[in-house]
């Protein structure tokens, strides 16, 4: 079996009951009967602990939980290093463009890959993929790009899978990147799936930390697992490029240098490479959203507390006032209030803006697995007990049709509008 | 039209507990249910049965257990049900895990659409659907939230962006990854609950799907979890109560350097 307990080494301290996410180790005396939760805590003697394998997933959150390397976990012998991975040199960042705009997520990921590369004594590249978007480059280059792979084409304009997809991968197969990110959005998340198949690389999703292990100098990276109840970290030490996405608004914009120099290397490929079965007909923005709620810093939401969808109206007004996105709870989408779009939560979107301001939200755990990341929480509601007011940073317990206008008055003052 | 859904049996997060003390996750005696994001891409898949005739046919990776899953598929009206498990798939991350639902589908060989949920409420990586589309060298549409029209081997569909929407004309097959608004899933009838418990669930391990041992499981994952730690818990907040017009000033105070950068 690929994972052990070493029973000379297990003392029955419980660590690992406690990390296993699948509830699939128990502890067992020298009988081999089962010392329950509650005999845990006494001593229970020649207590060690046994894996249900049929429970068991191999995630392995146990073994470095085990203080006394007492859980193996054994892949099928790769331990001689594959010689090629040393070919593999350098940070890519996907560089995100729509309709020809930079998205921020990507100045945000060449800051971290700019910190990154200091670590590993490398250089940070960025790579660009649309048409006719020479005015970008230098600003790349001063948030930390030193080299910048462009592939222009009219055919490639906007974001399709299959050609970012093929393109991405030609490249990789060409220059060998050791490390490749991206923003964990929409495009992200559909483009880099893709590409880290075919090029049967190691990808993590919506990662909320990145770092270099100064031993291995391989990337750790972090994000959140079931709801962001457990934090993982994760590695991909065998397969190159090691790949994640990351999420908005996470890693600081480092303010750029303008003295900085980089190298352009343009790139073009056969038209076949450009070509895409599944075509882009039209893309339809929703001008009711005022701002993006993934790129907000500040997301002002409402919940069933708002009683209709006339009283939004309140909360854009607020929003206005703030520069903010509004958001919605599921009971406000389910009522037709807001559209699906601005749902956050579970089934929505999952969002961790700089300040989330909750308006008659109760704070079930589908709503609060989406936003509980914020910076900031302000939650209003007028139940005391309301779930919401565990996890706000400050909590307003009142009438919301008396708080909003006051607050959208008050902040007018300030930001002077 | 033949489709075939991809599902996922996950923890039902209402149910998920904190233990306090060690702050980790109670997983005793939660329930398993469908991935919630599933249950669109069940309900869709049914919808275009009901169109256009020919079968629907879910299929799981996982443990024995999830063949409950598969069940609760067949009650909402699934024709086919199959479950893919062996312990030889313990361990996949999503590299693996969408390398052994491809192995199934060229098993099943007639299909023209493959739906799966946007992602799993587990994991929430959105990267299984992609990935069996890149094994299978398919076209993809992600985040479809409406079924515009079909019409000979093509399908219009509408994907949801963070800005809006894309409308996206595709040939068949592809596979679709679908969002909550496409559709609202129906509820099992009495019949389909009957016909669930004697229905036979097909289960395929490795070797019936052919599936390279070294790209499955733990041995077939480029990733490996390498620590789990609880974040440091949200400090219990500040609650404020009574004069509305104190109130606000005092949050005003508090938020002025936060909304002012």
């Amino acid at each position: 079996m690929p994972i052990q307990i070493i029973v000379e080494k297990c003392t029955g301290c419980t660590l690992c009951v406690k990390v296993c996410p699948f509830d699939a180790i128990r502890m067992v005396d020298k009988k081999g009967l089962t010392c329950s939760g509650k005999q845990a805590g006494l001593t229970c003697s020649g207590r060690q602990a046994v894996i249900d394998l049929n429970k068991c997933t191999l995630c392995g959150a146990c073994v470095p939980a085990c203080k006394l390397k007492a859980v193996v976990l054994e892949k099928e012998d790769k331990s001689a290093p594959n010689p090629s991975l040393k070919d593999y040199k350098g940070i890519w960042v996907f560089i995100e463009q729509k309709n020809g705009k930079i998205q921020s997520v990507s100045y945000e990921l060449l800051s971290k890959a700019k910190e990154l590369a200091k670590k590993l004594s490398c250089a940070v590249s960025g790579v660009l993929i649309g048409n006719d978007l020479d005015e970008h480059l230098d600003e790349l280059i001063w948030h930390g790009a030193d080299n910048i792979y462009l592939v222009e084409a009219p055919q490639i304009t906007n974001f399709q899978d299959e050609p970012y997809a093929n393109i991405l991968i030609k490249l990789i197969q060409k220059y060998k990147p050791e490390i490749l990110l991206c923003g964990a959005t929409a495009i992200g998340r559909s483009l880099i799936s893709r590409v880290a198949i075919t090029v049967k690389a190691g990808l993590t999703a919506d990662c909320t930390e990145l770092d270099i292990d100064p031993g291995r100098k391989i990337l750790l990276q972090t994000r959140p697992a079931f709801g962001g109840n457990i934090m993982a970290t994760i590695i991909s030490p065998n397969y190159r490029p090691q790949m994640a996405t990351v999420r908005h608004k996470v890693m600081p914009i480092m303010p750029p240098d303008k003295n900085r120099k980089g190298k352009i290397i343009r790139e073009s490929f056969n038209s076949s490479v450009y070509a895409s079965r599944a075509k882009l007909l039209d893309i339809v923005e929703e001008i009711e959203t005022l701002v993006n709620l993934s790129e907000a810093d500040i997301i002002v939401s409402g919940g069933r507390g708002m009683n209709g969808a006339k009283n939004f109206k309140l909360l854009e007004e607020l929003a206005h006032v703030l520069g903010a996105a509004v958001g919605a709870s599921r009971a406000a989408v389910d009522s037709d209030w807001m559209p699906y779009s601005h749902q956050v939560g579970q089934t929505g979107r999952t969002v961790a803006p700089k300040l989330y301001i909750a308006c008659g939200i109760s704070g079930q755990i589908q709503h609060l697995v989406g936003m509980q990341s914020s910076k900031i929480i302000l939650a209003i509601n007028k139940d005391p007990d309301a779930p919401i007011f565990k996890v706000a940073t400050y909590g307003i317990v009142g009438d919301i049709f008396e708080i909003i206008p006051a607050l959208t008055k008050k902040f007018k003052e300030i930001l002077k509008k | 039209m033949n489709i075939i859904i991809c599902i996922k049996q996950v923890p039902e997060t209402t149910e998920v507990r904190i233990n306090p003390e060690t702050n980790t996750l109670i997983r005793e005696g939660v329930k398993s249910i469908i991935n919630p994001f599933d249950m669109y891409a069940i309900e869709e898949g049914m919808r275009l049965k009901e169109k256009f005739g020919g079968k629907t046919t879910v299929i799981t990776m996982g443990p024995p257990q999830a063949e409950a899953a598969l069940r609760e598929a067949i009650s909402m009206g699934i024709d086919e049900a199959i479950l893919l498990s062996d312990r030889a798939f313990a361990g996949s991350d999503t590299w693996a895990t969408s390398y052994t639902l491809s192995c199934a589908i060229k098993k099943i060989s007639q299909f023209d659409v493959i739906i799966c949920g946007k992602q799993a409420s587990d994991g929430d990586t959105a990267q299984v659907g992609p990935g069996i589309a890149a094994h299978l060298d398919l076209p993809q549409v992600t985040y479809v939230k409406k079924i515009e029209e079909i019409t000979d081997k093509k399908m219009r569909l509408e994907r949801l962006m963070e800005e809006g929407f894309e409308i996206i004309e595709t040939p068949l097959p592809v596979l679709l990854t679908v969002v909550k608004e496409i559709n609202e899933p129906r509820l099992p009838s009495l019949k389909g609950m009957i016909r669930a418990k004697q229905a036979k669930i097909i289960a395929w391990d490795a070797s019936d799907i052919q599936a390279e041992p070294s790209s499955i499981g733990l041995n077939g994952s480029p990733t490996q979890v390498v620590k789990i730690f609880t974040p440091a818990p949200r400090k219990s907040g500040q609650i404020f109560q009574g004069d509305t017009q104190g109130v606000v000033e005092k949050i005003a105070e508090l938020l002025k350097k936060d909304i002012l950068s």
